[in-house]
């Protein structure tokens, strides 16, 4: 069984067997849709773990990362002769070259001096989206128009079941390889420490800015992915909320766990959904199970549960 | 008789009676409406006040025998004003709960991210969502309550070119609202032969307007100011206008058509016209005007009910939910496609926001004299003008 886990494709092999079970076993247009917000959360969660969880550097700011990618997609197409895939890879690379020139003065910065740094950038995408009204309709949003592929048009909520869930297991198998890399021994020698990692000659600098821009790359792709699935985005889905959810995601799933952050983003996306019927006491509900989530396993879901597996053995 | 005996009767008791209970509610088979409003976040002063209005009529119209016979069943969702959580509620509206309307949607982002569903699966939405987006172009399935930033616009150049002034000022708010509005404004502006002489912005946490209103002060044959803004924002030009002394009449938008706009401005609101739907002034209105009924009693009992001051938000979801029923009611069934041509077939529809009358290329119904022009005076709303 301990092998099994430790297996490298254990995660996306697990997640691809979800990703299946579930795309049968769901019957409705509404759970389908549920499952392919969860895996879009997820591959964002993902992102953001391999810069938490393994390079140890927190961002409040991911939102905006996936603001670019959503809004790519939507704004591409009406000033430039792309369509909107095109468009997704382009704001994807739009968005590893931001994270390229933003990750670099303020990764200079630590702990709760880079939080807030990542959070004013968070906020700066969000102003640009929202104040920007000639190009990105403002506040109340703008339509994404439909993706085409080889002539196929890309609609219906099963379609973008299979393509999420697709993209979601081929992130997980790369985070994984990633993992296992030499960046991956670096990151994580970063992670538990940063004088430890630099005293054996691992580049700091560099490997804390790989993560930043490898993280940046997985949201926008996420972002971009929402943007395309839903026809429509508002400024919201960059919006300082947003950010925090993603952070609760890894945190709650587990960080330096890949099936955590998909765990993290199944909770934060359904437990809303299965509580609407308290709708005044959602929120209050919603806050003590993650209370409790963290209070009783504090190193997260995954990582605490595979370490009670491991204990009763 | 054993305890275990009674027991298993006690189940059989209760097991019978609730199988009796379905029944019976299986006879008279529910209307299912649904509804996704931004109850809580940053838009609940818009969807609190439709989600009560909701609540309180249909349990109202429940009490009355419900429609057809049958007894409506309301369901809300929130989206806390996210456009994805709105799409996500709509999905599981229209897939898992079945319903055959929806009305709600309380601003133009969710409005908007929900359309493409309800179109899809063909299911009769009105929003009451402000924008004029949402019904135009027309969607089939997509009909809305509220007025548009466009009939307040017209309703305040209606009034100017009544009293004459081709020469205006207009100062408005960066944010959402006075940006839509500057827009609306400036594209209809030349059907009244009016002309902006001085167009100045101030920003949203903007503390002083002073600056921009002595640019407007002194731009050549200024006759009269306008200021689509939202918030605290109109307070301050308010304040400002008075102090530095500005003569000619100053319009405000029917985004501070709210007692707490008064409080803020003070003695400087004296003399401000604004555009305004008829539930603010309900108490004033003229015993023969046709909307009179309907508005004091939609305020009474909304009132009543919450012990809250009465909102023209509100009244947007009263409106919503009468027209549903009043076609439900038409249309003799709850089939989706049945309902929506009743709707699209509303005529002489009172409600509190004006007389509806849609159309095929007419998804809203109102026109300008939905709108009542008023004056604030010795602090209190006072109607003007020709209504």
């Amino acid at each position: 069984m301990g092998r099994l886990f430790n297996h490298p494709l254990a995660a996306p092999a697990l997640i691809a067997l979800i990703v299946i079970a579930c795309g049968f076993g769901l019957g409705s247009n509404f759970y389908l849709r549920v499952a392919a917000l969860v895996w879009i959360s997820a591959l964002a969660a993902i992102g953001l773990n391999l810069l938490m969880g393994f390079a140890g550097q927190v961002s409040l700011g991911h939102a905006g990362f996936f603001g670019i990618g959503a809004y790519a997609v939507a704004v591409g197409p009406n000033v430039l002769p792309v369509s909107p895939l095109l468009a997704l890879v382009l704001g994807i690379a739009l968005a590893a070259v931001i994270a390229y020139l933003v990750g670099r003065p303020i990764l200079k910065l630590k702990g709760h001096y880079l939080a807030v740094a990542t959070l004013g950038f968070g906020i700066l995408v969000y102003m640009v989206l929202s104040n920007e009204s000639g190009l990105t309709g403002g506040p109340d949003g703008m339509p994404v128009s439909r993706a085409t592929l080889f002539g196929w048009r890309l609609k219906g909520v099963d379609t973008w079941y299979w393509i999420t869930g697709g993209v979601l297991v081929v992130g997980a198998w790369v985070a994984v390889n990633l993992v296992r890399s030499p960046t991956g021994r670096a990151l994580r020698a970063l992670h538990d420490s940063e004088v430890a990692a630099r005293v054996v000659g691992v580049d700091v600098a560099r490997y804390k800015l790989v993560a930043f821009v490898v993280s940046a790359v997985y949201t926008a792709l996420a972002g971009g992915l929402l943007a395309l699935f839903n026809g429509f985005i508002t400024p919201d889905v960059a919006g300082f909320m947003h950010s925090i959810e993603f952070v609760v995601m890894v945190v709650l799933g587990g960080m330096g766990s890949i099936v955590g952050s998909l765990v993290g983003a199944a909770i934060l996306i359904a437990l809303p959904q299965a509580l609407s019927a308290f709708q005044e006491y959602e929120h209050l509900a919603l806050g003590l199970i993650l209370m409790v989530f963290m209070i009783f396993l504090r190193k997260g879901i995954v990582p605490s549960l595979v370490a009670l597996a491991g204990r009763g053995r | 008789m054993t305890k275990f005996q009674r027991l298993a009767r006690l189940a059989a008791v209760s097991a019978a009676s609730l199988a009796l209970g379905l029944t019976a509610v299986s006879a008279a088979d529910p209307i299912k409406i649904g509804s996704v409003l931004a109850v809580t976040g940053p838009a609940s002063f818009l969807g609190d006040p439709e989600d009560k209005t909701l609540k309180m009529y249909v349990d109202k119209i429940n009490e009355e025998g419900g429609v057809l016979g049958r007894p409506l069943e309301l369901i809300v969702y929130d989206s806390g004003g996210d456009a994805n959580k709105a799409r996500t509620f709509a999905t599981r509206l229209i897939e898992d709960d079945e319903v055959v309307a929806i009305v709600g949607g309380a601003t133009t982002g969710t409005t908007m991210a929900m359309v493409p569903l309800v179109e899809d699966a063909e299911i009769p939405f009105i929003s009451l969502g402000g924008a004029v987006v949402i019904i135009d172009p027309v969607k089939e399935w997509v009909f809305k309550t509220p007025h548009t930033d466009r009939m307040a616009c017209q309703k305040i150049f209606e009034d100017m070119k009544a009293n004459g002034y081709t020469k205006i000022g207009m100062i408005s708010g960066t944010g959402g609202f006075g940006k839509s509005m500057r827009q609306q404004c400036l594209d209809v502006i030349g059907d009244y032969g009016i002309e902006v002489v001085a167009d100045e912005t101030y920003g949203p946490s903007d503390a002083d307007m002073t600056p921009q209103l002595t640019k407007i002060k002194n731009a050549d044959g200024v006759q009269a100011v306008v200021n689509p803004g939202f918030g605290q924002g109109p307070a301050i030009v308010t304040r400002n206008y008075r102090q530095l002394g500005i003569e000619v009449p100053l319009y405000q938008s029917h985004g501070v058509a709210s007692k707490s706009f008064i409080e803020l401005a003070g003695d400087s609101a004296n003399g401000v016209r604004l555009p305004a739907a008829a539930l603010l002034v309900a108490d004033k209105l003229p015993d023969n005007d046709p909307q009179k009924a309907v508005v004091v009693d939609y305020k009474t009992m909304y009132e009543d009910q919450t012990g809250e001051d009465v909102s023209t938000f509100g009244g947007h979801a009263y409106d919503g939910l009468m027209i549903l029923v009043e076609a439900i009611k038409k249309a003799g069934s709850d089939d989706p496609a049945a309902i929506r041509d009743a709707i699209e077939a509303t005529t002489g529809f009172v409600g509190t926001g004006g007389e509806v009358n849609m159309s095929a290329d007419d998804h809203l119904g109102l026109d300008v004299s939905a709108f009542k022009m008023l004056e604030i005076q010795d602090g209190d709303w006072t109607i003007v003008g020709g209504n």
